[in-house]
């Protein structure tokens, strides 16, 4: 591995968890589509910045980048306070306007700017080690990392800071506001570190990716763990590791890296989307199913409970009584036997003790949602675990 | 004997963009008052507790905690917001949430440590659910979680609580154990101001009564002015046939 291959990795190590953090934020404050915004709002205050500075990695133009990124969300909130369109509408309104003055402002100045739309829009991640910061000298290294290394370093700390002030901004802006903690506030600085954030990567993996290391980690993670501070940790490493993953398999392939990296973040939510525990797509259906048969045998034990004629009893005679499909009678008998629920004499099916206790306990949830004897039950059972 | 006022309300106008949602209001909550306030939906009662709250900044007039601006006096005061208003796939857990009542004491930057959480477990087992603490908040029942807002209230230890219909969507046993809960409080000296939506329960939960819809009808002891003439002011001409048909 060459010291540029390693500098390049190490780049977008940075760059991925610059942007997790902000990311899972975002998306639990269901603001996806603004991260989105920004990235390509950003576009004018760059170009702006580049005509002023002629640097990318300039603090001036990171600076009138993020204002650019702030004032989106500004915008955005301004109509949607009209009341006139919904907040999806106003975002379409808006950024669509500023990316395009970016790119009109690149085209019209085209000749004596050395940025070009592409560039922009996906990065070249592959040039950072060439732009270097030297000091007397002595080479300090590629200025994207510094820049991106810095601004990791501001957002980390701030997190560390405002992490409960986060917390409770996100999950209660009501209380937060009551208490003194401005969700307002918060908002807005979360708003601020993203929008530097993205001005910060976009020189490695473009304007349009960095949605994509924003969203796609934390969205995994949301499938994976019920804590936030497990959430932000896993995200970050998560996206590292899809970073340098996606690195190799751009090197081997001569892809686009950015490219390839957010293709490996889309398959690897992907997987955790089929096959998280708990939350993923297969588990659901699981329990879908699980609950199907177990409200099936609800309906049976019910039935047994109210008939005490034997011919209504009778296990080769359910599906008449109760008109279900041979493999749904099977399931429901199998499911209650093993619960002990019933027992079975010469065809004949009765509910033991247990099972007329819970038909009892379950029909009173059912009827008036009183759950607090149901803990044992839910154990046990779907469905009754909300 | 005159009671203490514990919240003063003068003049109190608040819209949402210009389309005023409460008018003109005039309200004095004695200290010590159990005190429900009832009014149909849409009648600013959710309103009227974020104004107080300094939640919502008001088109004018001015509310006074003691006698003094809410902002001088949050840590009397303990707030429960509708259970809807907050997302319970949060990732965080029953005694996370019930924390949470401690960060107003902390101020900024300041993180919860040993003390806060014997708070909070103090809280927990107050409504019964400490066996719950390190429960995800998404695997509650509705009862639950509004048992973990009443105890994230009770660790905030206020002269005052406000709560948002605490009795929405929760079983008959919490229904009670939470009304026990904040009958103790008042018992104890505290005022409790709660928006209610059962009419039939305001005279056997509450001592004192509000009627708002965009104005205030009508405020004092529930023996008082709990009447048909005040719930016709507030609910319209056919209150009665809508408690029965359940659309109140
Ligand atoms: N954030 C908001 N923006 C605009 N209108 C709102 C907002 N919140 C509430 N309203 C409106 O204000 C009125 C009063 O609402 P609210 O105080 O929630 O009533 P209540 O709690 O009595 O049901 C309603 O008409 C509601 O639609
Ligand atoms: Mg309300």
């Amino acid at each position: 591995m060459t010291s540029a291959q390693l500098e390049i990795q190490m780049i977008l190590s940075l760059v991925a968890v610059a942007c997790a953090i902000p990311g899972v934020f975002l998306v639990l404050r269901k603001m996806a589509l603004i991260s989105d915004a920004i990235s390509h709002s950003i576009l004018p205050g760059i170009v702006l910045g580049f005509f002023i500075t002629q640097d990318l990695a300039s603090p001036l133009l990171i600076l009138m980048a993020t204002l650019t990124g702030v004032l989106t969300v500004v915008l955005v909130e301004y109509i949607q306070k009209t009341g006139l369109v919904k907040e999806d509408t106003a975002i379409g309104l808006v950024f669509p306007s500023l990316f395009s003055l970016g790119v009109i402002l690149i085209a019209r100045n085209a000749g004596d700017v050395h940025l070009d739309v592409d560039a922009v829009l996906l990065g070249e991640v592959a040039f950072a080690p060439f732009d270097r910061w030297t000091y007397q000298g002595i080479d300090l290294g590629p200025k994207s990392l510094w820049m991106i290394g810095s601004i990791l370093l501001v957002s980390i700390s701030l997190l560390f800071l405002f992490f409960k002030e986060l917390k409770i901004a996100t999950f209660d802006a009501g209380l937060a506001a009551s208490l003194g903690f401005t969700p307002v506030g918060i908002h807005y600085g979360l708003m601020t570190v993203s929008s530097v954030t993205t001005v910060g990567a976009f020189d490695a993996i473009g304007a349009i990716l960095v949605v994509a290391f924003m969203i796609v980690p934390a969205a995994c993670v949301y499938l994976l763990t019920n804590n936030l501070k497990k959430m932000l940790i896993y995200a970050a490493l998560l996206s590292v590791l899809a970073s340098i993953t996606g690195y190799w398999i751009a090197h081997f392939l001569d892809a686009s890296i950015a490219g390839t990296i957010a293709t490996v973040l889309g398959l690897v939510f992907f997987i955790i989307y089929l096959f998280a525990p708990n939350k993923g797509y297969i588990s659901q259906w699981y329990k879908t199913k699980q609950q199907k048969v177990e409200v099936a045998m609800l309906v049976f034990m019910l039935h047994l409970a109210n008939h005490d004629e034997e011919k209504e009893r009778n296990k080769n005679h359910l599906q008449e009584h109760i008109n279900w499909s041979p493999r749904l009678a099977k399931k429901v008998l199998k499911l209650a036997f093993q619960n002990n629920m019933i027992v079975e004499q010469h065809h004949i099916i009765s509910l033991t003790k247990k099972g007329v206790d819970f038909t009892n306990k379950a029909l009173s949830y059912i009827s008036d949602n009183k759950n607090s004897e149901l803990e044992g039950m839910k154990q046990n059972f779907f469905l009754f675990r909300g | 004997m005159e009671a203490k006022i514990a919240i003063a309300i003068d003049d109190l106008t608040v819209a949402y963009n210009y389309k005023p949602v409460l008018w003109d209001i005039d309200l004095q909550i004695p200290e010590g008052v159990l005190m429900a306030i009832v009014g149909p939906n849409g009648a600013g009662k959710s309103t009227l507790l974020k104004s107080i709250l300094d939640i919502i900044k008001p088109l004018a007039g001015s509310v006074t905690v003691y006698g003094k601006p809410y902002k001088k006096q949050r840590d009397l005061v303990a707030y429960v917001p509708q259970k809807g208003s907050v997302d319970w796939d949060f990732p965080t857990t029953a005694l996370d949430v019930v924390m949470m009542g401690t960060y107003g004491a902390l101020g900024w930057i300041k993180r919860p440590g040993s003390a806060q959480k014997k708070q909070a477990l103090e809280a927990l087992e107050k409504v019964g659910m400490l066996s719950f603490q390190n429960r995800q908040i998404s695997q509650l029942s509705g009862g639950q979680q509004q048992r973990i807002f009443l105890a994230r209230a009770l660790v905030q230890n206020a002269a005052i609580y406000f709560m948002d219909e605490p009795f929405q969507g929760v079983d008959a046993t919490t229904e009670k154990a939470i009304i026990q809960i904040l009958k103790e409080l008042r018992k104890a000296g505290k005022t409790v101001i709660v928006v209610h939506h059962d009419l039939q329960t305001v005279p056997e939960y509450f001592d004192w009564v509000t009627f708002l819809n965009v104005k205030k009808i009508a405020t004092g002891p529930v023996a008082d002015i709990f009447n048909d003439d005040n719930l016709t002011k507030t609910y319209g001409i056919n209150y009665k046939a809508s408690i029965a048909e359940g659309t109140l």
